[in-house]
């Protein structure tokens, strides 16, 4: 899944560490995620969307 | 952004009690087993009463650690949970065909020495251990 999040955490000045403490979830998490690595769940997804102001769909996207 | 501060502080103060508490369980149940281990031979002079009730004591012990694996894993976020439930699974996989693999051997005596359930969980540990370094590595 393609995804905005460094791009979004780079227009708000944020290191992936601070991204990391906003949504509860580990630095290692947020890079995996940046990278396509991995998929974040429904909940994470929505705490992103909630954080960013933005529709889940505004920040990840579908590669299918 | 408030809301999210606080869930966050919560979140990490909660991983930080399940460690500890995961580490409080784990040792108590290592000394129970050198206890009952032990105990027979240099304490209690195998009387199996006190045997018994260390053995009850140590199940208990296990019982409380398992508990609180549980929980560990579940204060953990989803990839750090997911490297170790993929872990898990090939620590299984490794035990359950290992294990059985060696035990042919002890029967089918083409090993001298009886085969000991401390190989196998040397080979979970081992195999846990490796699954958790590769894991980790996949998504640095």
């Amino acid at each position: 899944m393609k995804n905005r999040l460094k791009v979004l955490r780079a227009e708000n000045d944020m290191t992936q560490a601070q991204l990391a403490d906003e949504t509860g979830v580990s630095r290692q998490t947020i890079n995996a995620i940046e990278k396509g690595k991995f998929d974040p769940s429904l909940p994470l997804a929505f705490r992103f969307s909630k954080l960013f102001n933005l529709k889940i769909e505004e920040i990840f996207e579908d590669e299918n | 952004m408030t809301l999210l501060m606080n869930s966050k502080t919560s979140t990490a103060e909660v991983r930080k009690y399940s460690t500890r508490n995961l580490a409080i369980w784990t040792v108590a149940w290592t000394l129970g087993v050198a206890l009952a281990t032990f105990g027979a031979i240099y304490l209690w002079d195998n009387d199996p009463t006190f045997s018994i009730i260390a053995i009850i004591i140590t199940t208990l012990l296990g019982i409380g650690m398992i508990r609180a694996n549980i929980k560990f894993l579940m204060s953990q976020d989803e990839l750090q949970r997911k490297i170790m439930m993929d872990a898990m699974g090939i620590a299984l996989g490794t035990a359950l065909v290992g294990g059985i693999s060696y035990s042919m051997l002890d029967t089918t005596n083409v090993i001298s020495q009886d085969a000991e359930i401390s190989y196998l969980i040397i080979l979970i540990g081992v195999s846990y251990m490796v699954s958790i370094l590769i894991g980790n590595a996949r998504y640095k």
